[in-house]
């Protein structure tokens, strides 16, 4: 499974749990107007760092916080690869 | 600015600013009355379902009231009876019907209309429901000390009512700020963070808006940005979540500030990186201990200068760390629980529950004592979120605890014991994570649950609580 296969699952599987609506997560999908909240994205990033081992947020020395659903994607593939 | 007032509907008189709601809008000028009903010298309840009427029923009650009881906007119904009962509430005031509780008087906040005596509404915008009101401040009998009781969270069970006076809760607030402010929250103002910036700006003669509950992030920016916010405040989960908006690009503060929870060194420096040249302050408050400290060279946690002595810039606020626990004594602090016999004050200590550990000059906040987690601000009990999952059929033990998080500063996460460990397999897991969802709220559900094939027990056959941080 690729990342962003298992990134993506991830929001789903989070999504179902807290019953929220996705409202689609295309590249270009604002986090916050994804139909997620703060928690869902604490509980994903959680989650990942269990099945990915890294965690980009915690780990990154810059500060950068993901606006949009490929910055999210993107910031894990980049840990993986470095 | 006026000199500080006994009570707080005094402490408006004359002030030019504005509350500003999601759909309305209240002008303080000589706010008219927004209660008609007579609770003097009563215990009350408020209730309220959005903040703009909190903070109005606060102005009409304070000086009048016996007591105010601030209900949250989570307070979990099946706590009511007991509530009322321990605080002897006799009325509960709220905007909506839909909030009285059966066999208590009720009486209904209103958008505060001019007194007889006053003008009528000098004008009302259709478009943001704005109501101007000029009229004479009312005369009513101020002769009631007001005790202000808050809710805390993350014991199990019904929540602690900590007393305060209104004294102690704006003990804090500077007597002199400049003119022009204008203040945001992210915090909700029927708590005790939220309740300190309503109070600075009511007191400062500053205007204040108010988030409202089914207003998203970016639509909340945008409307502070609107309204030229300049100094904004929320827990560090407030701010990442701001970080995380497009709509921040709306917002111009001149001052930021934390807390209500840890304020890492990623989300200090996020912050100056996204407002370069605005001081970043971090604040250490809490419902019990009152407004601590604030720090504002830019780094996490606080000068170890700070502990054992009281100097002119922090106030009168003593510090002191006691087995790793910061303790408090200031006349900020809250006074007593209501309702309850457990001691908050120790020969004028307070026990802030809050674990530090010194590192070179400096302090680091490491969690809190008991195991309790702090997600996104609101505090969670472990043993209540441990006896939902020991109730499961087939569960033998569980503990418990926070995991350090970038978003929510930690989430909930469980470690299982079965009883029998033929059960360790993802149906079962699922069906204990459902059992959760269905009794708790949200942020108490483990994000994670793991099987264990034994719990750690302390030497007094306790469970092993260690710090946050905890991998399950």
């Amino acid at each position: 499974m690729s990342i962003e296969s298992i990134v993506r699952s991830e929001f789903e599987q989070v999504a179902r749990e807290q019953e929220k609506v996705l409202s689609g997560l295309s590249d270009d999908t604002v986090l916050l107007d994804s139909g997620l909240d703060s928690l869902c994205f604490a509980i994903i990033v959680a989650r990942l760092e269990d099945r990915l081992g890294v965690d980009p947020f915690t780990a990154s020395e810059d500060v950068y916080f993901p606006v949009t659903m490929g910055d999210f994607i993107k910031f894990y593939q980049d840990a993986a690869a470095g | 600015m006026p000199p500080r007032a006994e009570f707080l509907r005094a402490a408006i008189a004359g002030s030019a600013a504005s509350l500003f709601g999601r759909r309305q809008t209240v002008r303080l000028c000589d706010m008219g009355r927004a209660l008609d009903a007579d609770v003097s010298g009563a215990n009350v309840l408020l209730r309220t379902s959005n903040q703009l009427f909190a903070a109005l029923g606060l102005i009409e009650l304070d000086g009048v009231a016996a007591r105010i009881v601030i209900a949250p906007p989570d307070i979990n119904p099946e706590h009511l009876p007991a509530i009322v009962e321990r605080a002897g509430i006799e009325t509960v005031v709220s905007n909506d019907p839909a909030l009285a509780i059966e066999g208590v008087n009720f009486a209904r906040l209103h958008l505060p209309r001019p007194s007889q005596a006053g003008r009528p509404l000098a004008r009302a915008s259709a478009q943001e429901g704005e109501v101007a009101v000029a009229s004479p401040a009312m005369r009513r009998p101020e002769g009631v000390k007001t005790e202000w009781v808050l809710f805390t969270s993350g014991t199990t069970g019904i929540p602690k009512m900590v007393a305060h006076s209104l004294e102690a809760l704006t003990g804090a607030i500077p007597q002199a700020t400049a003119q022009d402010i204008v203040w945001g929250t992210f915090y909700d103002t029927r708590r005790y963070g939220g309740l300190q910036i309503l109070l600075r700006a009511l007191l400062g003669h500053a205007s204040l808006i108010l988030s409202d509950a089914d207003e998203s992030a970016g639509d909340f920016l945008e409307r502070l940005g609107r309204h030229g916010v300049t100094h904004l405040t929320g827990t560090p989960s407030h701010w990442r979540r701001a970080l995380m908006s497009p709509a921040n690009a709306a917002i111009h503060p001149r001052y930021v500030r934390l807390s209500g929870e840890i304020a890492d060194q990623a989300i200090l420096d996020s912050l100056k990186a996204r407002f370069p040249g605005v001081p970043v302050g971090h604040a250490y408050a809490s419902t019990e201990a009152g407004v601590g400290f604030e720090v504002t060279d830019g780094l996490e946690g606080f000068p170890a200068s700070y502990v054992g002595r009281t100097d002119s810039k922090r106030g009168p606020v003593e510090l002191k760390v006691v087995d790793g626990l910061l303790h408090v004594r200031s006349p900020r602090t809250a006074s007593r629980y209501v309702g309850s016999a457990d001691a908050l004050i120790d020969d004028g200590w307070v026990n802030s529950g809050d674990m530090v550990e010194l590192r070179g000059e400096r302090y680091f906040f490491a969690g809190r004592v008991g195991g309790i987690i702090n997600v996104g601000g609101l505090k969670i009990n472990p043993e209540e979120v441990e006896a939902v999952i020991n109730r499961h059929p087939g569960v033998r033990a569980s503990r418990v605890s926070g995991r350090k998080n970038p978003f929510t500063g930690a989430v909930v996460v469980a470690e299982v014991v079965l009883t029998d460990p033929a059960n360790d397999n993802a149906g079962f897991k699922e069906a204990i994570m459902e059992a959760c969802r269905q009794t708790l709220p949200a942020h108490k559900v483990p994000a994670m649950l793991r099987f264990v094939p034994a719990l750690e027990l302390t030497a007094g056959g306790k469970l092993s609580r260690s710090q946050e941080g905890r991998r399950a």
